[in-house]
């Protein structure tokens, strides 16, 4: 390779310390299972890469078979959460993240794991899905680009809610790169022998780039589709009692990443009537009709659509690391 | 019920009541109960009081299943003659109150009907639940709503068996009418679904309407599915479990389950088979609150009942 072409190289640090994380929603059953399947089958699959940590999020939540016991756990995870004060009263949920943050982080710490895969499933019919905060995470965009390969025939977009680290509020965000990993349609509560199968050949074809990446292997450019969100709608709902009084539209249901043209029907009403889509341009859809969002006030998302270009990537040499942490270190003095 | 005439007499079934939230997450039965609370000029017949009611509110509020214990098993004999109490399970004490507004269970005073709004996960479409084979009154109305949304369909399951039979919420009433209509996620309102549903009901009370006008109902066939047997997940010497719906049996409720066809694929990818040795056909497969009762699916088999003539008394 020429000097300019080691140019647009990104060399990127190795990835060390991989977490994969089921049951962060206790009923979200495909990453529950997996991850226990995957601590049984330890010794046998994982004998010849690096370790992986394989974690069950929230296991009085699984016990439960319910989302969460106090408060939605993958809201836990931003910087005021997880050094707020302690209190034996605190939430489950809120002292359980910082279980975590120990185990994974610190969050923005040297010491926190490389990459973090979070499982979930949705009721939303969005095929497998990464949601990450960034949009130039290389090593996220890579792997996704990798799976896209490795399973041609599975639907798959990845989403990126912009934003800031700061702000950042799920389990993903703990390690220096992370995604959640959702796939969908399921309903909390029931494992399907189809989501189950698409979620472990992902997460083992992931495990299986880390390992290439790790080995050293230079993973060609390319351009990868990548979906931000704009913005989200909510229910139309009555006034007072805060009761929904419309569902999503027939036409819109199941048919998240269709585009929605201004003046299509987003809902429908008790008694019929057809409520449109008054934006101002044509977007994507996507967790149209989840379960979990009808507390927050989400029907669904919103995004717009862009071709990001991705950079050649490889793993830093050792001499390179070393160059990299001592840079990083005068930096912090 | 008396004969005349080759008739089978039915009292006027004047006082009809439609619950919804039954399972607090259930949510065509919760939206249409809610609505029909507010107005209830759509369901409402001139021969017929029909009175719409949530069953279980605090599920509802929660949107959960249910709080202390499943509602829709509560209706047992023990629980319904229990002294009343506060350390009595909330579904205990919603019982017992259902019992006293609707009934009481078994008596001359109990309302004529009463239909349950029901989800489920799986993929049973729109099915009417019979607790009796001999409820010709039920069986006429159930032969008159299949005739009435054809082309689009809806199955009649008939679950009488002993062991597998239950003490609903509906067996309050002389005719306890079950609807399930799915698939639809829990805590989620799908608009087929609830259209579906609604539209179900609205043949149903046009029947009864019909009924107490005064018309005869000639004697007819009705084809049913007879729920034999449940059939749990594989699981392990920790109750864990161990396999899940194979892909070939996912979603194929009402298909014909032959003997050697697959039923369950291990989480390391192996097919376990049916060892049965005849033909059964599946529903409520891969129900999500089923998990905990151990039931992967229950198994039928496809009969055809002859409802007698009926008229109203």
């Amino acid at each position: 390779m020429s000097q300019m072409e080691e140019d647009k190289v990104a060399c990127l640090p190795r990835l060390s310390r991989v977490a994969v994380c089921g049951g962060t929603h206790g009923n979200e059953l495909s990453g529950v299972y997996l991850v226990r399947e995957l601590l049984k089958a330890k010794k046998k699959v994982m004998e010849e890469k690096e370790p992986v940590l394989m974690v069950l999020s929230n296991p009085r939540a699984m016990q439960q078979c319910s989302r969460y016991i106090d408060t939605d756990l993958n809201r836990c995870f931003t910087q005021a959460t997880l050094n707020g004060p302690t209190s034996d009263l605190a939430p489950y949920e809120i002292i359980r993240s910082r279980q975590l943050n120990v185990m994974l982080g610190p969050k923005g710490s040297p010491e926190a794991v490389d990459l973090i895969c979070d499982l979930h499933n949705t009721t939303a019919n969005m095929g497998l899905c990464f949601i990450t905060y960034s949009d130039s995470d290389w090593i996220c965009l890579h792997i996704f680009r990798h799976l896209q390969r490795q399973m041609p025939d599975v639907p798959m977009r990845y989403i990126n809610f912009d934003i800031s680290h700061k702000e950042s509020y799920s389990l993903d965000s703990v390690g220096k790169h992370g995604f959640a990993m959702e796939i969908g349609p399921q309903p909390h509560g029931v494992v399907r022998s189809n989501i189950y199968r698409v979620m472990k050949d992902a997460v083992l074809h992931m495990l299986d780039w880390v390992h290439f990446f790790n080995s050293g292997t230079i993973f060609e450019g390319g351009f990868v589709d990548v979906f931000t969100v704009v913005r989200h709608i909510d229910y139309p709902r009555e006034r007072e009692t805060r009761n929904i009084i419309a569902a999503i539209h027939p036409q819109l249901q199941d048919r998240d990443f269709c585009l929605l043209h201004p003046g299509d029907a987003l809902f429908q009403t008790f008694s019929g009537e057809t409520l449109s889509y008054n934006g101002n341009e044509p977007l994507y859809p996507f967790f149209v009709n989840e379960c979990a969002y009808y507390e927050k006030g989400i029907a669904l998302y919103l995004a717009r659509k862009r071709h990001v270009m991705i950079p050649v990537i490889r793993v830093q040499t050792e001499k390179e690391q070393q160059i990299n942490k001592e840079g990083f270190e005068s930096e912090e003095e | 019920m008396s004969s005349y005439n080759n008739n089978t007499c039915y009292d006027e079934a004047r006082r009809v009541a439609i619950f919804g939230g039954t399972h607090g997450n259930e949510m065509s039965g919760v939206t249409l109960v809610n609505l029909w609370v507010k107005n209830g000029t759509e369901i409402q017949r001139k021969s017929v009081e029909t009175k719409a009611f949530i069953t279980n509110p605090k599920a509802v509020e929660k949107c959960t299943r249910y709080v202390d214990t499943d509602l829709n098993r509560a209706f047992t004999p023990e629980n319904l003659s229990a002294p009343e109490g506060h350390d009595l399970p909330y579904e205990v004490r919603r019982a017992q109150e259902i019992n006293r507004i609707f009934g009481p269970k078994g008596s001359p005073d109990a309302y004529d009907v009463i239909f349950d709004l029901h989800n489920t996960t799986s993929n049973m479409g729109c099915t009417l639940i019979l607790e009796s084979s001999k409820d010709h009154f039920n069986l006429q109305m159930m032969n008159y709503i299949k005739k009435a949304i054809a082309p689009a369909s809806c199955l009649v399951l008939l679950n009488e068996h002993p062991l597998l039979k239950y003490s609903t919420s509906r067996s309050v009433a002389k005719h306890p009418v079950g609807l399930e209509v799915g698939p639809q996620p829990q805590g989620v309102l799908r608009s087929n679904i609830f259209e579906a549903m609604r539209v179900i009901l609205k043949h149903a009370l046009d029947f009864i309407q019909l009924f107490n006008e005064g018309m005869e109902f000639p004697p007819c066939m009705v084809e049913v599915f007879r729920a034999l047997e449940r059939v749990d997940y594989p699981r392990d010497a920790n109750g864990n479990i161990i396999a899940m719906v194979h892909p070939n049996l996912q979603d194929g409720d009402w298909e014909p389950l032959n003997p050697g066809d697959p039923l369950f694929q291990t989480f390391d990818g192996k097919t376990i088979h049916y060892q049965g040795s005849s033909t059964v056909y599946p529903t409520f497969i891969n129900e999500a609150a089923y998990y905990e009762k151990q039931q992967a699916f229950v198994t039928t088999r496809r009969e055809t009942l002859v409802a007698s003539a009926i008229r109203k008394a």
